[in-house]
């Protein structure tokens, strides 16, 4: 490893422009002419739209548009849609209900967007909306998913019954009911993974702009996959064809999940566009972030786990109500089934396990993946278990769960994953080192004696990253491939391009990426520059989610510079009159082996350029490009410990230590997956103590603003204790396994053990706020 | 409308605005200063946090009009020159932005807490005043570590100005 290669803390390229006030987000585009836009949202959860009135609004100052959804439907443009199918099991497709991005009869939920107005500044626009005037004829509204499935409650859709998208299983029923009556012991638990916004720091915005002369759409959003957006807004939404539409994702502000999908507000905008003649620009406000981002989680699960006398597990039986919100999402399928129940035989040899999972309509927001997308779920549903279940057996949760590990790899779960490499005993001593589990005894006295309740918990993970091998997705009901492509441009002087359909919004990949190219040229990581985020420019990718940016991005990378090293050390070997195998790169020159003859990196690529001397029959140029489509899924996997210790007068808990010791494979900057493990532990601890999104019975939005929903912030938690062991990964070609969602996986159940362990409860609901905790205390006097 | 006249940066600026207008959304679109952002509508993320008189205030909870005849300060005009400030190269050094978009308000509080506690400062007291401003992306432990770090930098550079002066 040099200074800048792989491996290497290398500082990062992209904060010179962050630190100093030079990012460049949606909402710091200008483009001229540019008008702005307000949407007017339903202010009820159901209710048929009855009238719109926009004649007072389309006379006020600045006004230049007010648009509705019967003029969108009569242009064309089509409604959402969901990209990956999934059949419920008795055959029988998805229910999907329409979702047009401005609603035409009905609304359902507070937030969805019926109206655009469009105005010289935003508070015109704003002011414009006011006037605006909706008759609406308000519905019983139903948020709760347990009862939206009762038959009686309030039809959400009418293609969906009983508000139910699809009753779907996996796994071996049969032989999991079976190990469940033959158990020695079954530990039951009801498990609710409380509903979160994901609160990226910018909040979504969408600049739309039709060039008539062109005939041509420019889209700046906020997205993680420009161009899935620019292909969904193509074959699906019929806003232009791929060639007429340009997307451009620059510096995006956070997305952890929100910003992969393709919102109504980028279509209406680049629709008002055309529409006024004029550019328009939108900047949701926070509130609407909360209201019309979609949300994560929100499942209800009952699980079922089977042990037999030695204490090994013999099956797992788990039935899930996922609440999927208002309208079916881009990806929302296949959260709570490819990404959850796949994940349920965590790092455990279970020999049979059996997941029914229902999808439910509510009148709330969309739900799809928030940082870690079902597996967060699958985790604390898995980990409360065997928690509970150590307690239940009178046994160390340590030692119940290594007895329980994989330890041979390649290991075929069954619920479809086969985990290709892993040591998690390894990650489980780490963590119990680093906590000093060993000593806890001893610290809980100590808290009692100051009249403290202290509590240590523990997680153990693992998830599925690097999405994913095409052809296993396709066969599962995906729309899409999931490989990514890239192309290095070595230009005539030397320097470096990287165009990459991986998308950055603070992942650090100017930097990482750039090492890469650095370890294997020798060249220095400031003549690499990385290109992503304009479909002008990366002629296709598949975007950023799911840590695949390292597992399946950098592979292809790789592959474009395995092609580009192959033609440059020919035209080396060619130039220096030298057998092509005997060419080495070392340090930026191109050496012949066991000789002082060599090359420097510039001149070989001039040589390539001026095509005055290459070899017979060889194009000139020295530009490659490779798609990478993974074999598998990468495992990433660790152990997270928590120590908190609680104040039973007023529930506050404090964590008084937090131990991270994750497996990613090999590394290509410890500083950059070090933030993201960060990261990921304090989305978790704030999904554990501090998060949730609490709509009324009327389905209004209780949270939705940082007065009421209550964000980390540095004061809640402490600083955290990271480290990794790394396995390489054997699926990928750089032995990547990824780091971006782990934190938010691991770190819920490592919280909630620790706490329920030191108030001596079963279970405590999440967020675990002081006022649980209190609660809970009391309960129990 | 009101006239608004600021010294923002070392320049003398003045403009027209709608007396509603915010002194963020003044400083973003009226003199495209596009580094403090926006990220709430309440006054509790610190996004958009400048120097307002040597003090760190959110422009978010000012009219553009009530600051007239203000000094500012933005993250445009932190760094002297080409030389990055303390806190800004201590944010790169020790990693503690990942997206960027709170990253100018949080380095405009570090720097006005730094300068509000020349007796040092240690993690609690910087979590503690880190109240006001929210980041999402990392978990807020290297914000800490560079502000300790940034803090200390500082110290000694001022030190060390006041051995040459004595």
């Amino acid at each position: 490893m040099g200074i800048e290669g792989v491996g290497a803390r290398v500082a990062r390229k992209e904060d010179k422009r962050f630190i100093t006030g030079g990012g460049r987000y949606v909402d710091d585009m200008v483009v001229p002419g540019m008008k702005h836009a307000v949407f007017v949202r339903s202010p009820h959860a159901h209710a048929q739209i009855k009238k719109i009135d926009v004649k007072k609004a389309q006379g006020m100052p600045g006004v230049v548009g007010v648009l509705t959804g019967k003029e969108l439907k009569a242009d064309g443009i089509g409604n959402l849609i969901c990209g990956w199918m999934i059949h419920s099991k008795d055959g029988t497709p998805m229910k999907m209900g329409a979702w047009s991005p401005l609603a035409v009869d009905k609304v359902r939920y507070v937030g969805d967007a019926v109206v655009i107005v469009v105005a010289d500044t935003k508070g015109q626009a704003r002011d414009a909306a006011e006037a605006v005037e909706i008759t609406y004829k308000e519905l019983k509204a139903v948020v709760d998913a347990t009862k939206a499935i009762q038959s009686g409650a309030p039809q959400v859709h009418a293609e969906a019954e009983n508000n139910l998208i699809f009753d779907w299983e996996l796994g071996d029923g049969k032989a999991t009911d079976a190990a469940i009556k033959s158990a020695a012991h079954v530990t039951r638990m009801k498990i609710v993974n409380n509903r979160l916004v994901p609160n990226a720091m910018e909040p979504r915005a969408a600049l739309g702009h039709y060039d008539k002369a062109e005939d041509h759409y420019t889209c700046w959003t906020t997205s993680q996959n420009p161009h899935v957006a620019r292909l969904v807004m193509s074959a699906f939404y019929n806003v232009a064809p791929e060639n007429k539409l340009r997307v451009i994702a620059p510096d995006v502000g956070g997305g952890f999940g929100s910003k992969i999908y393709i919102y109504p507000e980028e279509i209406v905008c680049l629709w008002a566009s055309k529409k006024t003649g004029v550019p328009v620009k939108w900047v949701a406000d926070r509130t609407e972030s909360f209201l019309a981002d979609a949300h994560g989680r929100d499942h209800v699960s009952m699980v079922e786990m089977a042990f037999d006398k030695d204490n090994r597990i013999t099956g797992l039986k788990v039935d899930t109500i996922a609440n999927l919100g208002a309208y079916m999402s881009l990806f929302s399928s296949c959260v709570p089934t490819y990404l959850y129940a796949t994940l349920l035989s965590g790092q455990y040899n279970i020999p049979a396990i059996h997941a029914n999972v229902r999808t439910v309509y509510t009148n709330t927001a969309p739900v799809d993946a928030y940082r870690g997308a079902g597996r967060p779920e699958a985790t604390y549903l898995l980990e409360r278990t065997m928690e509970t279940a150590a307690r239940e057996l009178g046994v160390s949760p340590a030692e119940l769960r290594r007895k329980n590990f994989i330890t041979s790899f390649p290991h075929q779960t069954p619920v479809i994953m086969n985990y290709d490499a892993g040591d998690y005993s390894a990650s489980l001593d780490a963590a119990m080192k680093a906590a000093d589990y060993a000593g806890f005894t001893r610290r809980k006295a100590d808290a009692a004696k100051r009249g403290k309740l202290r509590g240590i918990g523990m997680s153990c993970y693992i998830e599925a990253c690097g999405l994913a091998p095409s052809s296993a997705v396709g066969s599962l009901g995906a729309g899409v491939g999931l490989w990514e492509s890239a192309e290095v441009r070595v230009n005539a002087v030397g320097t470096i391009e990287v165009l990459t359909g991986s998308h950055s919004h603070g992942q650090g990949h100017e930097t990482t990426f750039a090492q890469l190219v650095t370890q294997r040229f020798g060249v220095p990581i400031d003549s690499v520059s990385i290109v992503h985020g304009d479909t002008d420019k990366v002629q296709m990718g598949m975007g950023t989610y799911g840590s695949r940016s390292g597992a399946v991005g950098m592979s292809a990378i790789a592959k474009a510079l395995d092609k580009v090293e192959a033609k440059a050390k020919k035209i080396a070997a060619h130039l220096l009159e030298a057998d092509e195998g005997d060419i080495v790169i070392e340090n930026g020159e191109f050496k012949v082996a066991g000789t002082d003859k060599s090359l420097p990196w510039f001149q070989v690529a001039l040589a390539a350029y001026t095509a005055h001397n290459l070899p017979a029959g060889m194009e000139p140029g020295l530009k490659e490009t490779a798609f990478y489509d993974p074999a598998n899924f990468t495992f990433p996997a660790g152990c997270y410990i928590s120590e908190v210790e609680i104040d039973p007068e007023t529930g506050v808990t404090d964590i008084i230590q937090f131990v991270a010791a994750d497996d990613f494979g090999n590394i290509i900057n410890p500083m950059i997956v070090e933030g993201q493990v960060h990261g990921g532990i304090a989305q978790g601890i704030g999904q554990a103590l501090l998060e949730g999104a609490h709509y009324d019975g009327s389905g209004q939005l209780l949270t939705a603003s940082y007065m009421d929903y209550t964000m980390p912030r540095a004061g809640d938690l402490p600083s955290f204790k990271v480290s990794t062991s790394n396995t390489p990964c054997p699926s990928n070609p750089l032995g990547i396994k990824g780091c971006g969602e782990a934190g938010a996986i691991g770190s819920p159940p490592a919280i909630i053990n620790a706490i329920t362990d030191a108030l001596g409860v079963v279970d405590i609901a999440m967020p675990a706020s002081p006022s649980t905790v209190w609660s809970a205390i009391r309960a129990k006097k | 409308m009101s006239d608004v006249s600021l010294t923002v940066n070392g320049k003398r600026v003045s403009g027209s605005a709608e007396d509603r207008t915010l002194l963020v959304h003044f400083l973003r679109e009226h003199l495209g200063l596009t580094g403090t952002h926006v990220g709430c509508d309440t006054s509790q993320c610190g996004a958009c946090v400048v120097h307002v008189d040597g003090r760190a205030v959110k422009s978010c909870t000012m009219l553009a009009v009530q600051a007239s005849g203000s000094t500012i300060v933005t993250i445009e005009g932190l760094a002297n020159g080409a030389e990055l400030h303390p806190v800004q190269a201590a944010f790169k050094e020790h990693h503690g932005l990942q997206c960027g978009f709170c990253t100018p308000g949080m380095i405009m509080t570090a720097t006005d807490m730094i300068a509000r506690h020349p007796e040092g400062l240690d993690e609690a007291t910087v979590r503690t005043e880190l109240e006001g401003n929210i980041c999402r992306c990392t978990g807020y432990h290297n914000i800490v570590k560079a502000i300790l770090a940034a803090s200390q930098t500082m110290a000694k550079g001022s030190k060390g100005k006041a051995k040459q002066a004595a």
